[in-house]
């Protein structure tokens, strides 16, 4: 059992955003009794059963690394963060819904992880500033969780829903809505539940499976120097 | 007519930077929600200034003595309205407010917090000798004076910390050695760490899955031979998790502090790389100079300690005493005087304004969170008000004597001398106490550094 794959996701997002709760909920199962300050980073492992019910059903380990701090840190932190995302294969971005800001510096948190992971695809940034079609090219799963959705009066519960659709559009991920201190968001079976599965066998993909020599990357470069009849070729 | 609305004018370019300040810096990472903080901490700031523009005013002799007057006297009862009644009722709000349990009755123990503070404010004034028993109760005098009492330790606590942490600071002499070797070697171990918490972590977490799906999710032996199987199996399974658990929480404990570590270094070589660029050599060098003042200013105050002596004429006039006997330049007197105690005058204002809004902001990002802001940005404005007062009082001191009498007048019969005394004693506190802590902390970090 210790011989699992394992898998490494980011958990970012500003201080207080609750990222630390969230870590546990989806760990253990159970709400976190005394949140307080996270200083570096705490790691927490979350058992994940890769496309399950199938035949092709296997456990992997999750590395769920919550990284502390805040978007405007000195240079000095942030650089001391960096160390953190080597190698990572999927990133959680926590925002807090009753707090506009968390949600708008999710951008930065974002281009701070992936300009780090010199990726070959590479992620060129022109000068920090957010540009979509970094995000249509990039390669790494992203998942955005709002928290504290329970302090939400139901009045303006549409408007801020309406808002987070768009922020996940932008960076072309899903996105789940939930508050960290129940644990019946992430009911088995669920729809939220739903969506974190297919976020973790995402990951898993990406990470295991697209290099395992499969034909399809290969076969849209074919298609991009050759033309019709190097394609028929290959059916032959 | 038309000063009157120069004079407004000014006051709502006050209170708009005190917004955008708010709002820029302070507030960058929060939403506003209560705007009223806002507000409050802009109306203070706007007041606060208007009294040192009311000073400028009185050296350059613009308006007449009377109208100055009027609205020193005005602008003052503002202040102290807003610093006595006003701000402390909404901390005592904001703080019931984040207290889930007091939520019905919010207003109530707002007011009962304020009348504690009240309380604890009038007993300040009992071991101080500042009053003349002339006064009546409610004076502007007796609150003048404890809010004076609380903005001068403050003041004084302030400038002993920054005398003593600015030449170190500045000066490239107290940078330790920091090479791209070592940082990496503890970037190493921090990781090695990180991965001795996960392979951990993972043991505990397929041991609790091992449990859960043999069912034994709460782990309570029922009937006879199940006890008698726990006994075997379960328990030691249990006691070797806690045991793992605890070397998880060792080591969580080991990566944080090897982290902070890091950090340090990081910034320790960013401070060295920046102190061999032209601006860092320029700070250095008036590190030196600063050493040098702040050591002079020490010793002046325990001269004024210890010879129990307040200096009688400011800088100006004894600048000017100086050049006019000693060095036998001859020049116009009054013109000058007024001049250059402007500009001093000038000077002192805008670098205690600016070096106290940097210090305001630095305190802001390191202890609040998204809780607590509301609360901590009062007391901020709080501090900022009784500042201010108090560097009105001290800065009397700085002025020639003709400009003195119109503070003298509208502060009431305050004694002067023992703020100035009082200052010099927590100044000197202050600053020494502050060697003692850098010597510590710098003598205790190359130490942890060697120990690697």
């Amino acid at each position: 059992m210790a011989a699992l794959d394992r898998v490494k996701v980011l958990v970012l997002g500003d201080s207080g955003v609750g990222k630390s709760s969230l870590v546990h909920l989806l760990c253990h199962n159970q709400v976190l009794g005394n949140p307080s300050w996270t200083v570096g980073c705490s790691v927490d492992v979350r058992i994940h059963d890769y496309k399950e019910g199938t035949p092709e059903e296997k456990t992997y380990y999750i590395e769920l690394w919550d990284v502390g701090g805040s978007v405007g840190s000195a240079t000095s932190v942030k650089s001391t963060r960096a160390v953190f995302y080597n190698l990572l294969n999927g990133i959680i971005l926590v925002h807090d819904l009753t707090n506009k800001k968390s949600s708008q510096n999710l951008y930065r948190w974002s281009l701070e992880a992936l300009n780090r992971d010199v990726a070959p695809t590479g992620v060129l940034v022109t000068n920090g500033d957010y540009d979509r079609e970094q995000f249509a090219d990039n390669q790494i799963p992203l998942l955005v969780i709002g928290t504290k959705l329970d302090q939400i009066p139901e009045a303006k519960r549409n408007e801020v829903l309406t808002r987070t659709a768009f922020l996940a559009e932008d960076f072309n991920a899903e996105e789940i809505n939930l508050d960290c201190t129940n644990p019946r968001y992430l009911a088995a079976g669920s729809s939220n539940a739903v969506k974190l599965s297919r976020f973790f066998d995402k990951v898993i993909e990406k990470r295991y499976f697209l290099r395992d020599g499969n034909q399809i990357p290969g076969f849209s470069e074919r298609k991009r120097f050759g033309g019709g009849t190097m394609k028929s070729l290959h059916y032959d | 007519l038309q000063i009157l609305s120069a004079l407004s004018l000014l006051q709502v370019l006050f209170f708009g930077f005190g917004w955008l300040f708010f709002m820029r810096k302070l507030f960058k990472d929060y939403e506003v929600r209560q705007y009223v903080v806002q507000v409050i901490f802009s109306v203070t700031f706007a007041f606060s200034c208007t009294m040192f523009e009311l000073i400028i005013f009185e050296i350059l002799g613009v308006l007449n003595s009377s109208s100055r007057y009027f609205h020193w006297k005005l602008n003052l009862c503002v202040i102290l309205l807003i610093l006595v009644f006003m701000v402390p009722f909404y901390i005592g709000y904001f703080v019931v407010s984040n207290i889930r349990l007091l939520h019905r009755q919010k207003l109530l123990f707002a007011c009962v917090l304020w009348l504690t503070f009240m309380y604890f404010f009038w007993k300040l004034g009992d071991p101080f000798p500042i009053l003349s028993p002339k006064h009546g109760i409610l004076s502007i005098e007796q609150l003048i004076s404890r809010v004076g009492v609380i903005g001068v330790t403050l003041m004084a606590l302030l400038s002993g910390f920054g005398a003593v942490n600015c030449p170190y600071t500045y000066m490239s002499y107290f940078l330790r050695n920091v090479t791209d070797a070592d940082i990496l070697a503890l970037e190493r171990r921090l990781l090695q760490t990180m991965d001795m918490i996960v392979s951990k972590k993972k043991r505990i977490a397929v041991a609790h899955r091992t449990m859960f799906q043999r069912g034994e999710v709460n782990n309570k032996p029922t009937g006879f031979w199940g006890m008698i199987k726990s006994v075997t199996t379960s328990v030691s399974g249990s006691e070797n998790l806690s045991l793992i658990q605890q070397e998880v929480d060792a080591l969580e404990e080991l990566s944080r502090q090897l982290f902070l570590e890091t950090a340090d270094l990081h910034a320790t070589k960013e401070r060295i790389e920046y102190s061999k660029t032209f601006q860092g050599k320029y700070f250095n060098f008036l590190g030196y100079f600063f050493s040098i003042y702040c050591v002079w200013k020490i010793f002046m105050a325990t001269i004024n300690i210890v010879f129990d002596r307040v200096g009688k004429t400011d800088p100006v006039t004894r600048g000017i005493e100086i050049t006019v006997n000693y060095l036998g330049i001859q020049f116009d007197v009054k013109f000058w005087s007024q001049h250059i105690s402007f500009i001093l005058v000038g000077i002192i204002i805008v670098s205690s304004i600016r070096g106290l809004l940097i210090t305001l902001t630095k305190f802001f990002y390191a202890i609040s969170s998204s809780k607590s802001s509301n609360v901590i940005v009062l007391l901020l404005a709080q501090i900022m008000g009784m500042y201010f007062v108090s560097s009105v009082l001290l800065i009397r001191m700085s002025m020639p004597l003709e400009y003195r009498i119109i503070i003298t007048e509208v502060l009431g019969e305050l004694q002067f001398n023992f703020y100035h005394r009082w200052f010099d004693v927590i100044f000197l506190v202050s600053a020494l106490s502050s060697i003692l802590f850098l010597y510590l902390a710098h003598k205790q970090a190359p130490e942890k550094h060697m120990a690697l």
